[in-house]
């Protein structure tokens, strides 16, 4: 019984417990980036193409030349003291130069993320505003008309992949009704936002329709738990018995799906981003990866894996607040 | 005048064979405890719950359910809040799903207060720690700040009891209280229970399987049998002399308080479901007195007979001496 061993309100012993959880789980962080930044080097280090051949492109080098080269760029160094060098750098915050730019890569991807950032955070609002709210409807109405409308857009909208809903929503408010700029990023707060509303839109689709579907079964499950009828029988108004009980207790399951869908969220930029020719950090992925610049593709793998890892810790960190029958040890769940 | 007042109450709902509730009638009155038993799925539940007004979504109600004159069936939102923060009170079976388990103790005690009577937050942690120790909880302000997880099953009940005095009712509830709960905190919530009619002068209906506990702790006892109430008397006449088959029956078949188990006889059979219905008495294919031809007819409602009111065809012909053969008839099992 842990109510003997965990002392009541919980107040005393609760700060070490939580400094100690956020250490071990920064151990386990730090673990799982170095574990993927290995992954990452070696995979592109076996993956087909020679950026040697890039960077010499339409000159034919003479042998002396391209072996200057590869010296240069320590090519000749065997995998394991190559993989150590890029570690080392990128531990100093030095991720390399780009062949693609002729810059520092750190430089090229920072000044690519304010729009991905923009672009990420106006769809996670939709999604959490819409989400949430359709799956609510859905849930109180259940049965009715209302109930139908959600349950159908859920399924069209799980079913559209981000880039088709991108085309789409561009050639019809963006191309034919003129409603949206369809290219670029634009130029100030304002314009920058008229430009990532058909973006935003379209990487939401897809993980607004499945937010939905979570909250909605959610929302039901709760209904039907006694303790919704307990406070019915005490004449607490409905309105507060939503509230406070089915919507607060079903915000644990909601939560814990919404992190599990960042990471396709992230990735399912990439197409977004170019489908829209946007600046950021999705479409500098693409363009990198057919380009083979490296470099640049290591770097944005691992930011976004770091991002990943980032948001579920932060999640189970601050899971207690939501659920206090999670004990705060992280790996409890 | 009777507390609680129900009469020829009918719950149907559409699709089923036969009403939840079929033509009950019940009466508490203040001071008064009353017992409702029966087997599983008799509608037990379903009649304590019309008592505040909440009955199964979707049913056709017939009849009248009247809490100190306010009638109940049909009553809007105001007229039914009124009843249940300031009237009757319930106290359901199990405290561990009847408490959300991600809000404090606390919360959950000053819910109603706050919301519905607009209470400041220090006033009503005064009421309910008050509320705490009234329920036997040595330390109130400590249980106010606990989870429900950090509680154990007996200290829940009580909690779920204080709740239930918020309002100060007249009327309390209690749906099988103690059936969750080992034995010994069994008796102590009973003991509590008692205590609590007794000081407040609270009318009390008492459901339960167990009948024997019924006829030790209750002044009238209703049997129910497949949403009717089959027998009516006071504890003492429905213990010595039972006129409905199914009431000696469940005599026959509940072990006695003390003693060894030589009379546990149980009822063969199961009892009938929603999706059945009977054109003759419903406990007909399991009663060891069924007459054919009297017997498929339904029988009356409750009518006198003796001291006591029993709706069976042979009520006048089973005197107590012929069911009384049913108890001690162990031997040839
Ligand atoms: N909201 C509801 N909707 C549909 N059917 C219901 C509803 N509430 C109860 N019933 C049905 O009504 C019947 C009586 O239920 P009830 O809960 O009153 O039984 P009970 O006597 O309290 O049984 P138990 O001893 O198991 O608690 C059951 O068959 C149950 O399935
Ligand atoms: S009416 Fe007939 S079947 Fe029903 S309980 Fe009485 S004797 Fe038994
Ligand atoms: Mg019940």
């Amino acid at each position: 019984m842990p109510a003997a061993t965990r002392r009541s309100g919980g107040r005393g012993g609760r700060g070490p417990a939580l400094a100690l959880a956020a250490l071990r789980r920064l151990a386990g962080m730090a673990t799982t980036l170095l574990v993927t930044s290995f992954l990452v080097f070696s995979s592109l280090y076996l993956a087909p193409g020679d950026p040697v051949s890039f960077l010499v492109k339409g000159r034919s080098p003479s042998p002396q030349e391209l072996d200057t080269i590869r010296e240069q760029y320590g090519f000749n160094d065997p995998f394991p003291v190559r993989y150590w060098h890029w570690l080392e750098g990128v531990l100093q915050g030095d991720f390399g130069r780009s062949y693609l730019f002729h810059q520092g890569v750190g430089d090229v991807v920072w000044s690519r993320l304010p729009a991905s950032l923009l672009l990420i955070g106006v769809s996670m609002l939709l999604i959490a505003v819409f989400g949430v709210g359709a799956g609510i409807v859905g849930a109180l109405r259940r049965g009715t008309w209302a109930d139908s409308t959600v349950l159908l857009m859920v399924t069209v909208g799980a079913a559209v992949p981000s880039f088709v809903a991108a085309i789409l929503l561009r050639s019809v408010f963006g191309v034919q009704l003129g409603w949206f700029p369809t290219f670029g990023n634009g130029e100030g707060a304002l314009d920058r936002l008229h430009h990532v509303v058909l973006p935003a839109i379209a990487l939401s689709v897809t993980f607004t329709a499945l937010v939905t579907r979570v909250t909605r079964t959610a929302m039901l499950d709760e209904l039907r738990r006694e303790h919704v009828e307990v406070a019915l029988s005490r004449g607490i108004p409905r309105r507060s018995v939503i509230r406070r009980h089915v919507l607060r207790n079903a915000l644990g399951p909601i939560v814990t799906v919404s992190a599990l869908l960042v990471s396709g969220m992230l990735v399912s930029t990439a197409l977004v981003e170019t489908a829209f020719g946007m600046a950021g950090v999705g479409s500098l992925l693409v363009q990198a990866v057919s380009q083979q610049d490296f470099q640049v593709v290591q770097a944005i793998v691992l930011l976004v894996v770091a991002a990943f890892v980032l948001i579920n810790a932060l999640v189970d960190l601050l899971y207690p607040l939501i659920d206090p029958r999670v004990a705060a040890q992280g790996s409890a769940r | 005048m009777a507390l609680l007042d129900i009469d020829a109450l009918s719950v149907t709902l559409p699709g089923m064979a036969r009403p939840i509730l079929d033509r009950i009638e019940l009466t508490v009155a203040a001071g008064e405890t009353v017992a409702l038993v029966g087997e599983s799925g008799s509608g037990k539940s379903v009649t304590a719950r019309a008592a505040l007004g909440l009955f199964p979504a979707g049913a056709d109600l017939a009849g009248r359910v009247r809490v100190e004159d306010i009638d109940l069936v049909g009553a809007d939102a105001a007229r039914l809040r009124e009843v249940r923060t300031g009237i009757a009170a319930m106290i359901f079976q199990d405290p561990r799903a009847g408490i959300s388990p991600v809000r404090r103790i606390g919360d959950f005690l000053t819910e109603a207060l706050r919301l519905v009577g607009g209470w400041s937050r220090a006033r009503a942690d005064a009421r309910a720690a008050e509320l705490l120790a009234a329920v036997g909880l040595p330390d109130p302000e400590r249980h106010l700040r606990q989870f429900p997880h950090e509680m154990s099953g007996g200290m829940l009940q009580r909690v779920m009891i204080a709740a239930a005095l918020c309002g100060e009712p007249r009327l309390l509830l209690c749906d099988e209280p103690t059936t969750a709960l080992d034995v010994a905190t069994q008796a102590e919530i009973l003991a509590l229970l008692g205590r609590l009619r007794r000081e407040r002068d609270l009318g009390l209906l008492l459901i339960t399987h167990d009948i024997e506990l019924a006829a030790a702790s209750c002044d009238r006892i209703y049997v129910m049998y497949a949403g009717r109430i089959v027998e009516t008397a006071t504890a003492d006449e429905l213990f010595a002399r039972p006129r409905h088959p199914y009431t000696a029956g469940l005599l026959g078949s509940s072990p006695p308080q003390e003693g060894p188990l030589t009379r546990l006889a149980p009822i063969p059979g199961a009892p009938m479901s929603l999706l059945e219905s009977a054109t003759g008495c419903a406990f007909a294919p399991r009663c060891r007195f069924a007459e054919p031809g009297r017997c498929d007819q339904a029988p009356p409602v409750l009518e006198p007979h003796g001291a006591g009111r029993v709706a069976c065809h042979r009520a006048d012909e089973l005197e107590p001496p012929v069911l009384a053969h049913l108890a001690p008839d162990s031997e040839d099992r």
